[in-house]
């Protein structure tokens, strides 16, 4: 990161994932259905990575912002697709993508005020109660299908666009955190009353992680409901929040790269063991555990396991 | 007025479970300081323990202990609450305990890792399977008309198990030698080693403890609901451990009273047309509502922060 700008590698990769994009036919369609998970994915981890990994703010209801996104975007596009050209499509989608984004960082906000004034476990048991409020909330909304779903969702993510917003989002977050700024935040993680005495505002630095997460998350769930095309409040439930927390947990908590490298391998992991499909969610328990127990500094660590306590 | 009552009533009933489990969310936390996410899956094998053993039963006892007699449904009970006592205490033997001295969180995601291990397992067909299956009557059932609030007797077993267990419960954590170390380690874990306690063994016996609690509390909302499935404990359990931080976690007259207060809630908004839909909800909003006002919980001390 130091030898090349950041901003480059941005740009690449954007240009890549627009040029795989564009010939995205010649790839099998499971292939590039399973890439887009990963991108999805990715979005998530990271954004969570911000507020669990470098602010140390352990929440549980990622999934529940996931969910706001997701829906807000669909309604969007559900709303205004029989009146969209090729021209306007592209441009329609990235801002139903960015108002769901924002209703979701608004929602972190209000949820984020209240809750961040607790610490440790009960946070976690408090966003995991309000992305469980959020999903009954939806659950029982007519105009979003309630229970049974929302269906009729555009199919307007692809490669090109999963594969930016994680770039983006990887991007946005590892600027932020290795700014001036972003220093707060992990002064905040590594000890909140140290913090506050050097004059750190605390609860801001730990609202903006969660507003920021939050508005990441948005964008993952309108890139989701437009790549499943049919979105379920029970698929954004608390099992959802945890498979996120997992990967930021196995990617070594606050190391971006491990964080994007768990969340690849989380994605794939599934579908290589879809032949034994009745075993690999029983596995995929096993490992967590067997990774709990014999790597809980994250996969991918190696050097750096000693700096932070 | 009858409604009230009989709502009332209700609530009770379920809250009554709620406080069996959340006593065992609360006792672990008391001792570890983590939350054991694979209780509610404790609490769905407790179920499924009663609903074999009463098929056992009823193929090979049925002459000793015929089927719905108050004997057999004892023995069932206390069968299925050593089953998973013995659970519990292997759970902890194998997942938690190589981690004692690790960070908290890597406890926590083992926790999360054995409950989808026994979730998957549980649904996977060669062992329970997925779908739901109706549970058998243990015992006859009947309705009381007390001036017209309606009381099942499975209500009445639901209290009268509960208060037997709440009893001996306060008599084994209070009066006996075990309970005060219980009472140490949770106080201080180190100055309870310092003064000889065993600490391996008080966590196991809490363990057994709390999961044989939480057996208890799978056979009574199995003979309330009549129908068991792997994912039974999921929603439970979450709201059990809600009841657990209302009344304060580590504090277990605490979880007993935020069992009851849980019940309450979800059963008065059950009974409004229009927010019944929203029940799953209320435990959680109800729950930040007095975290706000109280993050220490109902009976929970406020505890300072040194630095």
């Amino acid at each position: 990161m130091k030898r090349f700008p950041p901003q480059w590698l941005l740009v690449a990769a954007l240009v890549i994932a627009g040029i795989i994009s564009a010939i995205s036919g010649v790839f099998n369609r499971y292939y590039l259905g399973v890439s887009i998970d990963v991108a999805i994915a990715i979005v998530l981890a990271v954004s969570l990575n911000l507020i669990n990994g470098h602010t140390g703010q352990f929440s549980l209801g990622h999934a529940g912002f996931m969910a706001v996104g997701g829906y807000t975007a669909a309604a969007m596009t559900i709303a205004l697709q029989k009146s969209l050209t090729p021209v306007t499509q592209p441009i329609v989608f990235l801002l139903a993508l960015i108002v769901g984004g924002l209703v979701s960082a608004l929602a972190g906000l209000v949820v984020g005020v209240p809750s961040l004034r607790l610490k440790g476990d009960y946070l976690a048991i408090v966003t995991l109660g309000f992305g469980e409020i959020i999903r009954v909330v939806f659950q029982n909304m007519e105009s979003v299908g309630a229970a049974s779903g929302l269906k009729g969702i555009p199919n307007y993510t692809n490669f090109f666009w999963s594969w930016a917003c994680a770039a983006v989002t990887v991007y946005a977050v590892a600027c932020l955190v290795n700014s001036t700024y972003g220093r707060g935040f992990i002064a905040v993680h590594d000890d909140e009353v140290a913090a506050g005495a050097m004059g750190i505002n605390t609860t801001r630095y730990k609202v903006t992680a969660f507003v920021i997460g939050a508005f990441f998350a948005g964008i993952a769930g309108g890139l989701f409901a437009h790549h499943k095309v049919f979105l379920s409040p029970t698929g954004f439930d608390f099992t959802k929040s945890i498979e996120i927390v997992v990967m930021v947990i196995l990617g070594g908590m606050g190391r971006t790269m491990g964080v994007i490298l768990a969340a690849i391998v989380l994605t794939i992991l599934p579908e290589v063991l879809r032949p034994i499909a009745s075993y690999r969610m029983i596995i995929y328990s096993l490992l967590i555990i067997g990774l709990m127990l014999l790597r809980p500094q994250g996969l991918f660590t190696w050097n750096k396991s000693s700096k932070r306590a | 007025m009858t409604e009230f009552l009989q709502q009332i009533l209700n609530g009770l009933a379920l809250g009554a479970i709620y406080a069996l489990i959340a006593l065992g969310y609360t006792m672990v936390y008391g001792v570890l300081r983590f939350i054991n996410f694979a209780h509610s899956d404790i609490f769905m094998l407790g179920a499924f323990s009663g609903f074999y053993l009463e098929k056992l039963f009823a193929r090979y006892f049925a002459s000793a202990f015929p089927p719905q007699s108050i004997t057999a449904a004892i023995i069932i009970m206390l069968l299925s609450m050593a089953i998973c006592a013995a659970l519990g205490v292997a759970i902890e033997y194998l997942a938690y305990r190589p981690l004692r001295k690790r960070p908290r969180l890597t406890v926590l995601i083992t926790a999360i890792g054995v409950s989808l291990f026994i979730e998957y397992t549980c649904q996977h067909p060669a062992v329970f399977g997925p779908s739901p299956q109706a549970f058998p009557k243990l015992l006859p059932e009947q309705t009381l008309n007390l001036g017209g609030v309606v009381m099942s007797s499975n209500q009445v077993v639901i209290f009268v198990v509960t208060g037997i267990l709440l009893v001996l419960l306060t008599f084994i954590v209070q009066r006996t030698k075990v309970g005060m170390a219980m009472r140490a380690v949770s106080f201080n874990e180190r100055a309870a080693a310092l003064m000889g306690v065993n600490v391996d063994r008080i966590v196991s016996f809490t363990f057994a403890l709390g999961s044989a609690l939480a057996a208890a509390g799978g056979i009574l909302f199995a003979i309330k609901y009549q129908k068991i499935e792997p994912l039974m404990g999921v929603q439970m359990g979450l709201k059990a451990f809600v009841a657990a931080v209302l009344g304060g976690i580590g504090n277990l007259p605490g979880a007993c009273l935020g069992g009851l207060v849980l019940g309450l809630v979800e059963s008065a908004v059950g009974g409004v047309a229009r927010l019944s839909t929203y029940r799953d909800g209320v435990a959680f909003a109800f729950l930040i509502a007095v975290l706000l006002f109280r993050p220490d919980g109902l009976l929970g001390k406020a505890t300072k922060e040194k630095v």
